[in-house]
């Protein structure tokens, strides 16, 4: 049985149905349960959108209600819910932790897709909470203070006098509005959403910290440094596994183990450190199980306007290159654009001289820095919310470049993993710092080289190690419970690579364990503050705050519920390295996550249903065939039918999906 | 090797009685019959068969040695030269391959010197023509090259010249490249004016290979007419009528053509139309039945009476077969001039000839160019647009249908056009069985040849120049809405994506009866003019539904939609549930409904809904609604949400979704043969071929039960089996060697480099749009660099 579990998203519904149909449901979705007919609500998904619902809603704990019928309930997992509930109240469900802050009646949404409903307001420490009975489906908004970027007044007088509007400008691409009456025996509503949704402002904790849920997995257990690397073949007789920054004093946005060539010596090692902007010295992220040739990332060297040398330097590149018996060769990859490169040369930075690194080749990969990705994202927002252009939808998207970013990164990644795969030659892969586009494009390269990244459990490594561990400044890029919208600092270098990981799901569909959920769920808990996975800018922040102790990671969720998560798809590419097209032509915009808000571009039903329902049949089947067998066994000892059965096609059974039912 | 016997003929046509060579040419296991008139370069048709009749002397022998499949038969080569360079499409490394190239009655041929290597790529050959082979109806364009230009060849001039390189586009967006610089002078001059002459020049239509290839080859009426509705008897009109509960008049006094060859054979008019109705106006105004709906209501097509203003003979003959239509005003009716609210011919030709353009690209420079503009040229063809206009167009039928109940009379300059385009998707929309592959198959012979799609003047394979203007690739248009509805919709379409591609391709093949003719009429005169025995049957051609001309069945498997469901067998309770939906929709009070004691889709209405319905006078005389096109599209708009909020049933009404993102590319058939844009191991094929695994599983798993002879309790017979798919074609374990371009190319070796843009990244234009942002440091801060 499907769990119920929908939050963090506009529109809930009452007539949740299964997604795998029961066994007393007839094939047909649209012949069973005539309940869905009375549901008229086009803001929210309703009957067989359900599983749209859940590709799009990624949530789950935050609230959910869901009248499902007593028979189709049942229990097997563990659904932060009260499956009882009755949706027909306007009672707030909350998670473990939450609590109600405020509560605002006759507050007007405006929304602009089905005009207005007037409704309740609430807000908790987590969320913010519209719902309005007066259609007939209850109608609800759910947003989670996370995602907020700021509030702001509205104009909306007309809508009365004493009325106030307030517009959410949210970071997941939509920006409800409200309108409400002035109260002056309560406290305004607007304080009260702000004061929560930017607890570090207000001295308050985030809501990682307070949230209280417990999940049968241990989601701090899915990354362990040393079994990632020992899978990978390390240490072996070229690399070893390094305790040089175990207390984070080499480098400080550094993990505690790093992976560095053997023969480097400590002494040696220091003339490195002082050369690498940030202490972010050359090391390795992925080797090649047969070439030995290997992904290093860094951050650049401090060259400087006069052309300063590091012998030390320059020696643990040769080092670097050595290690690879297969090349006599070394590739740089500079993520930046050349002209940006010459600048941070100016200004004490730079990049790797060829006359300085012998045998060393140096490729600008000319990607534009943090501050374009933000413009071009808030364009984006423009051409998708809240409503579509037809006619020149292809040339507004065009006009905010962002494909064509992700089209860059993609064929940066792609002349990466080339470089390791056919030309056998060790990579170093560097951009400023060593913690935007180097972690997009190593865990991009890395994804395409080696399938284990492409399963479920292969993913979330990959996130912990090459994003989290490494220092990517989640805190600062996505700006968590901090009210300074302006920042300069925040940009949505994380959302374009999962952008980039979907462009390759969509261009290999049956190539990746995961599906689109499991992305816009990745993507919902980088704002939602709920989970602690995604707190602070490194190891060393982390390991201070007691963020593994104190809240729950996003993996404890995902992998009590695997089957969610999985792509029915799946076939194991083995070691077969994936070059998606770094083509205009085979890019789309993920409309399943930027054009989510939109009901219009809700399908009704995915592709996947069907396949899901004919992996219930052959699980049916399966089961049966093996009854029979099992019957016949016994009654009659072994048969010469025996032999078809073992090549039957039971062994395939690996997909979870049969879990469900 | 290259075995010539030669036999002297005289030729007899255009009189220049010179002496013909005939030679029987064995080029790497094909087998042809050249015959070149050595002065006047013509088509020696009259001697065809003369020759062949020879030839399968001479020929017997060697076929037996060589056990080759022999081109088409009836097939004459008129000219050849050897040592043509065909150049390799990716790069622009001026690399290729050497072979002959021949120009028959059929096709331009390239046969490679190297031994063909023989791969899994066989598995979809098609039958008639290879991959190097190009039928001479689907050359679109000849450029001539020299260095660096290249010039549009229009025919007529090119006497004495020939350029080094020749680049033919086809009209399957297939492109190649030859030089000519290799070969002998004067062979290189015969194959490109004979190529260009037969490619470009105008000729008749018994000039078309369909004609010498179905005087040499015989087919089993039977084999074909057990399948698809052929809609060429009255039987086939009634019972499509019956099966949709229509209630008009079958029309059967044009079978001979009597009444006009312009009408088709059969058709079906209102009841009320009377006999000297029918052929007022050469049948202009004339409305058509197309479909009825199970309200009662109908769909009907017309070609528009110009209307004069003084003259009010026509008023009053509209105003009458109006009323028929609204069969003496039991229904309102609603009129819709699509000639006033969607694009003319000439608009889907001139942005197809844009749109097509992307895709017929010479080299990897000139893609990675263009696909820096992709987006914003997309838009600026207006062939998305278009798409969408069609479907909103049906949607609004659509609505009239379902939802008002009113009959709708489509009506276009001719007729035969767009209104074949929008009632074909109205059914396709509310119809069910029209999204098998039968019942589509079923629908395009109803609403396009017998309903007098003018296919020869459209594709224009004559090159006649005084049909330039009426080229225009509407069908085309129609099957790049019915792959949208597909794309949407995969589950509810038992046909698959592979076979829209195809059909798309087969209409420059011409070969087949379905897409060579205007009309019923003309079709009719033609083959029977051709057969070669006078007094009997007319002359009997494959139509494009005898895919077996084409294909082998295992690449027909290819043709069905693994993921399709077939109808559930319901009973009597489950059905049941469908009716309140139509009901509420009717806005009338529910109590005028009793249950009709007959059950089925299209119901008997019950006596009092057509009074009630009666009621409602006809509300739109002659006005086209156009005027209120945005109301229209708002309440297209909401008739869209509507549908969408309640659950989807594939065997019932599917609509279209047509905001911005939902209208896309037809990738298969756009992009198949750009070797830079295949996604090795990838493309909705990986998927595909997972599901025809499971399938097969299924089937296996469902076969082991039935021999332990029991049968599965479960609701799930629904699914039980389907289709066969192409499981065995395409397993999941292979998938990874497949590209997106499945099944028209397939990979000829594994080891390859992935495509890496070589365009100049657009550093450039990135620093010109945003401004100094892209100068800023990643942190803005003082300490950014220690």
């Amino acid at each position: 049985m499907e769990k119920q579990l929908f939050g963090g998203v506009a529109g809930g519904d009452s007539t949740a149905q299964p997604v795998v149909p029961n066994r007393n449901k007839p094939r047909t979705l649209a012949t069973s349960g005539s309940k869905q007919d009375s549901v008229e609500t086009l803001d929210s998904p309703t009957g067989s959108h359900v599983e749209w619902c859940k590709q799009l809603i990624a949530a789950t704990i935050s609230c959910q209600i869901s009248s499902v019928p007593a028979d189709t309930a049942s229990g097997d997992c563990k659904p932060p819910r009260d499956g009882t509930k009755q949706v027909q109240t306007d009672e707030v469900p909350l998670v473990p932790g939450e609590t109600i802050k405020a509560v605002a009646k006759d507050v007007m949404y405006i929304c602009p897709f089905t005009g207005l409903v007037t409704g309740t307001l609430t807000s908790t420490n987590y969320k913010l909470y519209f719902i309005s009975l007066e259609r007939d489906t209850p109608f609800i908004l759910d947003v989670n203070l996370g995602a907020i970027s700021r509030l702001e007044t509205i104009s909306v007088q007309s809508h009365g006098e004493n009325t106030r509007g307030m517009e959410i400008v949210c970071k997941d691409m939509r920006s409800p509005r409200f309108a409400y009456k002035e109260d002056a025996s309560q406290p305004e509503i607007v304080e009260v959403l702000a004061k929560h949704a930017f607890p570090l402002s207000n001295d308050l904790p985030l809501f990682a910290f307070l949230y209280k849920e417990e999940f049968p997995v241990d989601g701090w257990k899915v990354y362990d440094p040393m079994a990632e690397y020992k899978r990978q073949g390390l240490p072996n007789e070229s690399w070893t596994i390094s305790k040089m920054n175990s207390s984070y004093e080499v480098c400080d946005t550094y993990p505690a183990l790093v992976v560095i060539p053997t023969s480097i010596k400590d002494d040696h090692l220091k003339g490195v450190v002082a050369f690498r902007a940030r202490h972010r010295i050359p090391v390795l992220s992925w080797i090649h199980p047969e070439s030995q040739a290997t992904i290093v990332r860094s951050s650049q060297p401090l060259v400087g306007p006069s052309d300063r040398r590091c012998k030390e330097d320059e020696r643990y590149l040769q080092t670097i290159m050595d290690a690879n018996a297969q090349s006599h060769k070394l590739t740089i990859f500079d993520a930046r654009q050349s002209s940006v490169a010459d600048n941070n040369k100016a200004k004490d930075g730079g990049y790797e001289s060829e006359s300085f690194y012998p045998n060393v080749e140096l490729n600008f990969l000319e990607i534009p820095n943090i501050h374009v990705m933000r413009e071009s994202l808030r364009k984006l927002k423009e051409v998708v919310y809240p409503s579509i252009d037809e006619a020149h939808w292809h040339s507004a998207v065009d006009q905010t470049h962002w494909l064509e970013y992700i089209r860059l990164l993609l064929a940066g990644a792609v002349r990466i993993a080339d470089k390791l795969e056919s030309g056998k030659t060790s990579v170093m892969v560097h951009c400023s710092d060593g913690w935007d586009r180097t972690a997009q494009l190593t865990s991009l390269a890395m994804l395409m080289l080696d399938s284990h990244y492409r399963t479920l459990r292969g993913f979330q490594v990959l996130l912990e190690k090459e994003w989290i561990s490494f220092g990517h400044k989640f805190a600062a890029r996505v700006g968590h419970g901090d009210e300074n919208h302006a920042n300069s600092e925040r940009s949505p270098l994380f959302i374009q690579f999962i952008d980039c990981v979907w462009q390759m799901n969509r261009q290999f569909p049956a190539a990746f364990e995961f599906n689109e959920l499991f992305l816009i769920t990745i993507l919902d808990h980088l704002y939602s503050c709920l989970f602690g996975t995604f707190l602070y800018d490194s190891e060393q922040e982390r390991i201070a705050k007691e963020v593994q102790t104190k809240t729950v990671s996003l993996w404890s969720y995902i992998n009590s519920q695997p089957e969610d998560f999985t792509n029915p798809f799946y076939v194991d590419y083995e070691h077969q390295v994936l070059y998606p097209l770094a083509s205009v032509r085979h890019l789309e915009l993920w409309t399943g996550y930027y054009v989510r808000w939109n009901p219009r571009m809700r399908p009704q039903m995915p592709v996947h249903q069907n396949l899901k329902e004919l992996l219930f049949l052959r699980a049916e089947l399966q089961r049966k065939v093996d009854e029979l067998e099992r019957e016949a066994s016994s009654s009659r000892g072994s048969l010469s039918s025996s032999s078809e059965h073992t090549s039957s096609p039971s062994h395939s059974g690996g997909t979870p999906l049969h879990t469900i039912v | 090797m290259i075995e010539t016997f030669g036999i002297k003929l005289i030729c007899s046509k255009n009189s220049c009685l010179s002496p013909v060579v005939c030679l029987v040419v064995s080029v790497s296991c094909r087998l042809c019959l050249v015959v070149s008139c050595r002065l006047c370069l013509s088509p020696v048709c009259l001697l065809s068969s003369v020759c062949l009749l020879l030839s399968v002397c001479l020929l017997s022998s060697v076929c037996l040695l060589s056990s080759v499949s022999v081109p088409s038969t009836g097939e004459v080569v008129f000219c050849s030269a050897s040592t043509v360079l065909k150049y390799t499409q990716d790069d622009l490394s001026q690399r290729g391959v050497f072979g002959v190239l021949l120009c028959t009655n059929f096709r331009v041929s390239f046969v490679s010197d190297e031994a063909p290597t023989e791969e899994m790529g066989q598995l979809f050959k098609n039958k008639l023509y290879g991959e190097n082979d190009i039928p001479l109806s689907c050359v679109d364009n000849i450029y001539g090259g020299s260095e660096d230009k290249r010039k549009l060849i229009t025919g007529g001039l090119v006497k004495n010249k020939y350029p080094s390189k020749m680049i033919i586009h086809c009209k399957d967006l297939r492109v190649f490249q030859f030089s000519l610089s290799f070969s002998k002078e004067e062979d290189a001059k015969k194959i490109f004016q004979g190529i260009v002459h037969h490619c470009l020049e105008p000729k008749s239509l018994r000039c078309l290979f369909a004609f010498s290839y179905c005087e040499n080859t015989s087919y089993p009426e039977a084999q074909r007419k057990k399948q698809t509705v052929m809609f060429d008897s009255v039987e086939d009109w009634t019972q499509d009528m019956k099966r949709t509960k229509g209630n008009c008049r079958v029309v059967s006094e044009n079978s001979n053509f009597e009444l006009s060859p312009k009408l088709p054979q059969y058709f079906i008019v209102p009841k009320n139309v009377s006999d000297e109705d029918l052929t007022k106006y050469q049948g202009k105004g004339l409305p058509m039945w197309c479909w009825s709906h199970h309200s009662g209501c109908a769909l009907f097509k017309t070609a528009s009476i110009p209307l004069v203003q003084e003259d009010n003979v026509p008023q009053t003959y509209m105003e009458k077969m109006l009323t028929a239509v609204a069969h003496n005003h039991l229904y309102s009716v609603k009129t819709e001039d699509l000639s006033d609210t969607l694009p003319t011919v000439q608009d889907i030709l001139l942005s197809y000839n844009r749109f097509k353009q992307f895709f017929l690209i010479d080299n990897t420079t000139e893609f990675w160019m263009s696909d820096m503009k992709w987006f914003s040229s997309l838009d600026n063809c207006g062939w998305l647009d278009i798409i969408r206009q069609c479907l909103q167009k049906a949607v609004e039928v659509v609505e009239s249908l379902e939802k008002e109940n009113t009959n709708v009379l489509i009506m276009e300059e001719g007729g035969s056009d767009l209104c074949c385009v929008v009632s074909s998707l109205v059914q396709l929309m509310l119809d069910p069985y029209y999204r098998t592959l039968l019942g589509f198959q079923s629908l395009v012979q109803k609403e396009w040849v017998a309903g007098g799609h003018a296919f020869l003047d459209r594709s224009n394979h004559l090159h006649l120049k005084d049909k330039v203007e009426s080229q225009s690739p509407v069908f085309l248009l129609f099957l790049e809405c019915v792959w949208q509805l597909q794309q949407q919709h995969g589950p509810a379409f038992q046909f698959s994506e592979t076979y829209l591609t195809v059909l798309s391709d087969s209409i420059h093949v011409p070969v087949f009866t379905t897409f060579l003719f205007n009309n019923d009429g003309h079709r009719d005169s033609l083959l029977r003019a051709e057969s070669p025995h006078t007094q009997r049957s007319p002359l009997n051609c494959p139509t494009v539904w005898d895919w077996s001309v084409q294909f082998d069945c295992k690449a027909q498997d290819l043709f069905t939609n693994p993921l399709y469901t077939e109808k559930p067998k319901q009973d009597t309770s489950v059905r049941k549930s469908y009716r309140p939906r139509h009901l509420r929709q009717l806005s009338l009070p529910s109590s005028a409904f009793k249950t009709p004691p007959k059950k089925g889709f299209f119901k008997d209405e019950a006596d009092n809904l057509k009074k009630i319905l009666g009621v409602k006078r006809l509300s739109r005389w002659m006005l086209s609604p156009s005027s209120d096109s945005p109301q229209t599209s708002s309440s297209v708009r909401e008739f869209y949400e509507a549908w969408q909020t309640k659950p989807l049933d594939y065997h019932g009404l599917l609509l279209p979704c047509l905001d911005g993102p939902s209208i896309r590319v037809w990738m298969q058939r756009y992009l198949r043969w750009i070797h830079d844009v295949q996604i090795l191991g990838g493309g909705p094929v990986a998927m595909l071929s997972k599901v025809s695994e499971i399938l097969g599983e299924v089937q296996e798993l469902q076969r082991q039960l039935d021999r332990h002879g029991c049968t599965l309790t479960s609701n799930h017979k629904g699914a039980r089996p389907r289709a066969k798919t192409a499981a065995a074609v395409i397993a999941a374990r292979s998938s990874v060697r497949l590209s997106s371009s499945f099944p028209f190319v397939t990979s000829r070796n594994w080891s390859f480099k992935p495509a890496i843009p070589t365009s100049l990244l657009q550093s450039l234009m990135v620093t010109g749009m945003a401004g100094n942002l892209a100068d800023r440091e990643d942190d803005g801060g003082p300490e950014s660099l220690v």
